[in-house]
């Protein structure tokens, strides 16, 4: 067992720091949010060059080779500056899709277009009743002399308005829950209608109708072991980034607590706000040694103990994600309610990751029905 | 970074787990299990069996009966005897005293107690806490004299666990009343056999005989008996303090509590339904699972950082694992009470649970469990209370 990075992660882990440091602080961040997309181009580009886009992608692909490992330092420095490129979107979730539910002459075609920035993918998946179960797909897809034509309407596809190409899960056979008969299909936006729109942490999403669409290529026609462990990657990957933005959010609170003066003092006086600022941090400390577990545990094989390990990772962050969110605001006062000053900004990031892919009571029930955690 | 154990590392962990289910009797393994006290004659024979293999004291330095090992192995060793219920090598020898006579005390202290401390050939107790002295311990007023060649020590010392066995008593004594009161306190050994000292026993809500007062009055001590240097005595009691807490997080308790729960919970019935199959239930127990693994993952990274540290330096981060272990230690108790249900409420006196007197009334266990309960709200008191491990998480993470 070793706690250290490497030396090739520990360079990554700095450029990707100095990156967040000099290009996202709160103002700059409000620049991009103002761009046509609602995110930054330029900043896009960077990470192309910087070889972020393709760190989980192989050597062959023109990518870094990293694993879980790498994809954590990546996450983590995103959810300090709270990044709002369509990084989760494309490079997480779609780039796990290639990766664990592709043909090879498919991840041949499209894995180097992402870690060149080239190409834009988002996961046209979630469907309105669906709640938190990831295997609902009521989409249809059906065989024709012209190829699979994909009829359904797909909901919450993070990134959907601005992606060049999407990654849509539409039934083969089967029930709309049934694990079985989940086919994955690449289709081109400009097949699909599209409504977009903002989400509450400033990034974007969008409402995708599928009428009729024939499929550019066909992924898989049984990808769902291959989605479970392209969303389990992408668990840990959001754990990993609430960790990130949860520290941040606490050394905001903490420098605040120090210069905020009343009844004559800096606030940071008081013991009861001091035990209050402790119990954030202790429940910081946890939920990073969960979302290390669950970077470690979304490499492994067997898919129970994987998805085991993942729940208990995403309940653990998802409850210190809410102690630690809603203690800033209160230790701060009004200011952390407004738009103007970032901590609240924080807060709404760390929320939507709580109610994204199984929030902590659909993981607390998953592992209750399995019988034990571990 | 690579979080797996490796092959050597699981082989370790296999042998010890072997040694320890094998080598220590069920007879007193199952006193732990079932949440009963073993006594002070199979803690002492459990220690030395472990003594014998060299698996009593291995946070010790090598050349006093310590290992050679990785923070890694260090942590199995602790896991897997807490999971195996095996009674812990007596702490107040093990983890208090001897780390302190073995970095600070002098070569005659270290040849005439460490090994001895280690077989349990003396039972070591804890004279720190007072009436007056509790969380703020360092206005501790227990004083010693030096007369001569002896120092004379005059107070009243609380919460002294298990004096009843104790062959000695390590003191904190004031030793000079004119400077800042954590600068003039004194570390000194003595025999509680020395004339002057008595004690008196405190039973605890659960019905327990575990902690007591113990009288200093005109206690001679030979001056030799002083540990270190006179006046430094609250730089050793931090370092004793500072090691109990890294232990203090009692993971593998906390595990073996959480079997025997589900355990008891798959036998016992609400009318024709076993209580593990009531869905809210199995959301409470998971929960608790849950946070055990955060912790111990959390334990893992701690005992990483050590190699990084200072040597003998507090890490601040054991006051998160105090915090945490002590609530799921605490967590554990109520589980098990919600297992009972009803049955917590009759009270047995230990002698007749531990020699079947009478028979159980309710479920297995049942006789224990509200005990266990009353007893580990200590947890989050002692060692240092969880509010004393805010304050130092405040100033030494957080800066305040």
């Amino acid at each position: 067992m070793d706690f250290d990075f490497s030396e090739d992660q520990r360079l990554l882990k700095d450029s990707v720091d100095r990156l967040v440091r000099d290009t996202y602080d709160f103002e700059q961040r409000k620049t991009y949010i103002a761009a046509a997309d609602g995110w930054s181009r330029e900043n896009w580009a960077r990470y192309a060059e910087l070889g972020l886009l393709g760190v989980n992608v192989s050597e062959d692909h023109g990518g870094f080779g990293g694993g879980g490992a790498e994809m954590m330092l990546v996450a983590e420095a995103f959810g300090r500056g709270l990044v709002i490129e369509p990084y989760y979107a494309c490079v997480v979730l779609s780039g796990g899709l290639l990766r664990h539910a592709a043909t090879a002459p498919i991840q041949d075609a499209y894995l180097p277009g992402i870690a060149a920035g080239e190409t834009l993918f988002a996961f046209a998946h979630h469907e309105r009743h669906a709640r938190f179960v990831a295997h609902h797909v009521g989409t249809t897809a059906t065989a024709t002399a012209a190829g699979w034509v994909l009829t359904g309407e797909k909901s919450l596809v993070l990134h959907g308005d601005s992606a060049d190409k999407l990654l849509v899960t539409a039934r083969v056979s089967g029930g709309v829950r049934d694990t079985g008969g989940i086919g994955l299909f690449l289709v081109d936006t400009n097949a699909v209608s599209k409504r977009g729109y903002a989400t509450q942490d400033a990034m974007r999403a969008a409402e995708i109708t599928l009428d009729g669409v024939v499929a550019e290529a066909v992924l898989s026609l049984d990808a769902w072991p291959g989605i479970a462990r392209a969303l389990d990657e992408a668990s840990a990957y959001l754990c990993a980034e609430a960790v990130g933005a949860m520290e941040e959010l606490l050394a905001i609170t903490v420098d605040y607590m120090k210069t905020r003066k009343q009844f004559g003092r800096a606030i940071a006086e008081f013991q009861v706000l001091q035990h209050r600022a402790v119990d954030m941090k202790v429940q910081i400390e946890l939920a990073r040694s969960m979302a290390m577990y669950a970077t470690m545990m979304a490499a492994e094989d067997d898919a129970d103990m994987r998805a085991r390990a993942i729940s208990a990772a995403k309940v653990q962050v998802g409850r210190s994600l809410r102690l630690v969110g809603q203690e800033a605001v209160q230790l701060h006062g009004g200011i952390a309610v407004t738009m103007e000053y970032k901590a609240g900004h924080y807060f709404k990031r760390l929320t939507l990751i709580e109610k994204s892919l199984g929030d902590t009571e659909a993981h607390l029930e998953r592992l209750a029905t399995m019988g034990t955690a571990f | 970074m690579d979080l797996s154990f490796t092959a050597e590392e699981r082989q370790f962990r296999e042998e010890l787990r072997d040694f320890f289910h094998t080598a220590i009797p069920d007879r007193i393994r199952r006193k732990l299990r079932e949440g009963l006290h073993p006594s002070k004659e199979e803690h002492v024979e459990a220690q030395r069996i472990l003594n014998a293999r060299g698996l009593a004291v291995p946070n010790w330095p090598v050349e006093w009966g310590g290992q050679d090992w990785t923070p890694v192995q260090h942590y199995f060793w602790q896991d897997e005897l807490q999971q195996a219920s095996v009674p812990f090598p007596v702490p107040f020898n093990c983890t208090m005293v001897g780390p302190v006579i073995a970095q600070f005390g002098s070569l005659a202290q270290k040849q005439r107690f460490l090994a001895r401390a280690a077989n349990v050939d003396d039972w070591w107790c804890q004279g720190f806490s007072e009436p007056g002295a509790g969380s703020d311990l360092a206005s501790l007023r227990t004083a010693a004299v030096l007369e001569g060649d002896h120092w004379v020590i005059n107070g009243q010392k609380t919460w002294t666990s298990y004096a009843q066995n104790a062959d000695w008593i390590f003191v904190l004594a004031r030793t000079d009343m004119t400077v800042k009161k954590q600068e003039g306190i004194s570390f000194i050994l003595v025999d509680m056999k020395t004339p002057g000292i008595t004690w008196r026993p405190i039973q605890t809500i659960d019905g327990g005989r575990e902690v007591n007062e113990v009288f200093f009055d005109n206690v001679r001590v030979p001056a030799e008996n002083l540990v270190g240097q006179v006046n430094k005595g609250w730089d050793y009691a931090k370092f004793l303090l500072g090691n109990e807490r890294t232990g203090i997080a009692r993971i593998g308790i906390s595990k073996a509590r959480m079997k025997r729960i589900r355990e008891l919970a798959e036998q016992e019935l609400d009318g024709d339904r076993r209580l593990i199959d009531d869905p809210v239930f199995r959301k409470k127990l998971v929960s608790v699972e849950i946070e055990l693994k955060a912790l111990e993952m959390t334990q893992l990274r701690v005992v990483a950082q050590e190699r990084h540290l200072e040597k003998g330096k507090p890490n601040p981060m054991s006051s998160v694992l105090k915090i945490k272990g002590s609530e799921l230690q605490q967590a554990t108790t109520e589980l098990m009470m919600d297992v009972m249900g009803p049955y917590i409420a009759p009270f047995f006196e230990e002698h007749d649970l531990e020699f079947g007197n009478e028979p159980p009334v309710g479920p297995p266990d049942a006789a224990t469990a509200a005990p266990m309960y009353f007893n580990m709200r200590k947890v989050s008191i002692y060692g240092g209370s969880n509010e004393i491990q805010r304050n130092i998480l405040a100033k030494a993470v957080l800066g305040f």
